[in-house]
């Protein structure tokens, strides 16, 4: 029988088959040593590989990121943690001035093979500031690649691909999705950066989505399945680079496309995703793209989550109108 | 004017008087020959320095930041390193990428406008990009000494930054890594008066090497203007942190004889008073006073460096003057080891009418 994953426990995997694999790569980060993580993805790392290879840091997110930097000048590899999405901020400038553009500013020199791990995304009524959904900031600085498990077994693979990857991958971790199982074998082979899942197919029209949402997104598929509505489902994954060419099909076969995140509305994924569709299959769409997204709003207090997030009638309502259009 | 005012407070360590005269053991363990060959340095940077102002003005360069009256302290503190240690820089040590052997025509391509901070190869040079984001480049030191110490090396990796970074976060933080970590780095501040047009006593209430204290490592001020001093103290910070007893804080005091940048007007903050008597405390006839006192160098050698400065000076401008815009290609070349497909390719075809 296939054993069953936590996503926190495939991620914790993850990292520990890297560690085994490549005596060059680091682990570092708050909290990440002795406690294991505040999610416990870094668990029994450092009893395993020493503090050497696995370490704690002050509460230093620029520090941090920028010692990556000048680790990789040294020719180490790094798996950094932003214990939370909102405290990745203080970062952004090594992030965005030279973990993302080291490798161009060096004519190729110098690669920045640098993972940034951040747990992200709401849904777990916590504080504020530990609820947000940063990927546009990311996504929108070229030399970063930017991915997003939905599920375990993909969450493994993410990660090794992440951190086998030559360039920097911002990996943001589903923190509502950590505790959810999912049973298989835990492997790198399949979908690589740069590649979407197809979660379950339909021909109505196909919801697009990614991180922790994905989970609201499959139960409103399978809502919308008992009314007649065949809804493909796809998981982006991958959102830089994105997979434009699964989007294009996805419209030339239904005709309609709806996409759903848990960031705010502009400039949001769904914005991107709505004109790549534009440019790759306007003449395919039956009707206009609908977007399900957070509102242009600070994420809310834990009492107002419910109102804040995509909910599946909201997926489903929006479902209905470009079906009906 | 005793000293520019940003001076004040602990006297820094001092070797060479103002004058020339020595105040402090002036046996550091240079040798005659290094002595001149400092000499010669600082007289060939300056002539550079100048020369790219020209080239600036001629419209041959983009905005220039110069350093003239920091040549010690970046050459004092750069003949103290040795081929394994290496350099992260700011944007204004042209002399200390010179004295690592970095092609000053290649450096210079940062300015051109052909390329971003790094034109010349940081690994093969040993002087990393150039840097921009201010104290930014702090912390890439730190790391890479840490690599180093867990790689079991001997290397020391040096941070240069100014009075104006001690202000950022980016500096505390690099600071106290480095503290926590016990990385062999050292901390090379050049203090030189002003963050473009902000004094120093408007940008820190105290003293910059102090800070050291509180990361718990030391902290050293020493007058930048004096080459023996600069060589002296960085040397003993680069033997500790070879020796795995950490890092080291070094403010080295000295001023910027120039404007901030091509681009900026230094008369709107300061007089040209201020400046005149600055160039008292200037660092390349102190060093060439003493000299010549012991006897190391005459009129034939000042002369000669003069002429070599020239002629070095005309090679560079010609080598910057030939180098040509890069290939639209350059833009998408680098960004990413392993290219997307998809639309970036396609934005790539589109830029390129490929």
């Amino acid at each position: 029988m296939a054993e069953s994953w936590t996503l926190s426990g495939a991620l914790n995997r993850a990292l520990l088959d890297a560690l085994d694999d490549d005596p060059r790569l680091l682990v570092f980060g708050q909290d990440v040593g002795r406690s294991g993580g505040v999610f416990r993805v870094t668990d029994g790392l450092q009893a395993k590989f020493g503090a050497e290879r696995v370490f704690d840091t002050p509460i230093s997110e620029a520090g941090i990121a920028g010692a990556a930097v000048g680790l990789a000048f040294a020719g180490w590899r790094s798996v950094i943690e932003m214990q939370f999405d909102a405290f990745s901020y203080p970062a952004l400038e090594q992030v965005i001035d030279h973990v993302a553009k080291m490798r161009e500013r060096t004519r190729g020199r110098v690669d920045m093979p640098i993972t940034i791990r951040i747990p992200s995304f709401g849904g777990i009524k916590g504080k504020e500031h530990h609820g947000e959904s940063p990927e546009t900031y990311y996504v929108h600085t070229a030399g970063l690649k930017v991915v997003v498990p939905s599920s375990p077994l993909d969450g493994y693979r993410l990660l090794r691909l992440a951190i086998a990857d030559p360039d920097p991958v911002v990996v943001l971790e589903p923190k509502a999705r950590y505790w959810g199982k999912e049973e298989g074998e835990l492997t790198a082979d399949g979908p690589g950066i740069g590649e979407g899942r197809m979660l379950r197919e339909g021909d109505s029209c196909a919801i697009v989505s990614y991180g922790s949402i994905m989970a609201r997104v499959l139960q409103a598929a399978d809502a919308l399945a008992a009314e007649g509505i065949a809804a493909r489902v796809i998981d982006l994954r991958s959102l830089s680079p994105l997979d434009d060419e699964m989007l294009a099909t996805a419209a030339r076969d239904t005709g309609r496309i709806v996409v759903v995140h848990e960031a705010p509305r502009t400039l949001g994924m769904g914005a991107e995703v709505a004109a790549r569709v534009m440019e790759l299959a306007f003449d395919f769409l039956e009707a206009p793209v609908e977007r399900v997204t957070g509102w242009d709003v600070p994420y809310p207090p834990a009492s107002l989550e419910e109102r804040y997030l995509p909910s599946i009638e909201r997926i489903s309502a929006a479902v209905r109108k470009v079906v009906a259009y | 004017m005793q000293s520019p005012e940003h001076w004040g407070g602990t006297e820094p360590f001092r070797i060479l008087s103002a004058d020339g005269t020595p105040v402090g053991d002036p046996q550091v363990g240079l040798g005659a020959d290094a002595l001149r060959d400092a000499l010669r340095r600082m007289i060939v940077a300056r002539r550079l320095d100048r020369e790219c102002i020209a080239l600036q003005r001629q419209g041959e360069l983009t905005v220039y930041p110069g350093f003239e009256g920091q040549e010690a302290a970046q050459i004092g503190s750069a003949i103290a390193l040795g081929s394994e240690d290496f350099v992260f820089p700011t944007f204004r040590e042209l002399a200390v990428a010179m004295a690592r052997g970095v092609d000053a025509v290649q450096y210079l391509q940062y300015h051109r406008g052909t390329w971003h901070g790094g034109p010349y190869d940081p690994r093969a040079t040993r002087f990393g990009p150039i840097c921009i984001p201010i104290a930014t480049q702090i912390a890439h030191a730190v790391g890479h000494a840490l690599g180093t110490k867990l790689d079991g090396g001997s290397g020391v990796t040096v941070a240069y930054f100014g009075d104006g970074s001690t202000s950022e976060g980016d500096f505390h933080e690099a600071a106290n890594l480095a503290g926590v970590w016990q990385v062999p780095a050292v901390l090379f501040c050049q203090n030189n008066g002003f963050a473009i047009s902000v004094p120093t006593a408007q940008q820190t209430a105290g003293e910059i090497w102090r800070r050291a204290e509180g990361y718990g490592f030391p902290g050293v001020r020493v007058d930048g203007n004096d080459l023996l001093a600069v060589y002296a103290v960085t040397r003993d910070a680069v033997a500790r942190a070879r020796a795995g007893e950490g890092p080291t804080l070094i403010e080295a005091l000295t001023y910027r004889i120039g404007a901030h940048s091509t681009a900026d007007d230094p008369g709107r903050y300061r007089g040209d008073d201020e400046v005149e008597a600055a160039r008292s405390f200037d660092p390349i006839p102190r060093l060439e006073t003493w000299l010549r006192a012991e006897g190391h160098v005459d009129d034939a050698f000042v002369t000669a460096c003069a002429e070599e400065a020239d002629a070095f000076a005309l090679a560079t401008r010609e080598g910057v003057v030939a180098t040509p815009a890069p290939p639209a290609e350059w833009m998408f070349d680098w960004t990413y080891a392993e290219p997307p497909g998809g639309a970036w390719a396609r934005q790539r075809e589109e830029a390129l009418g490929g």
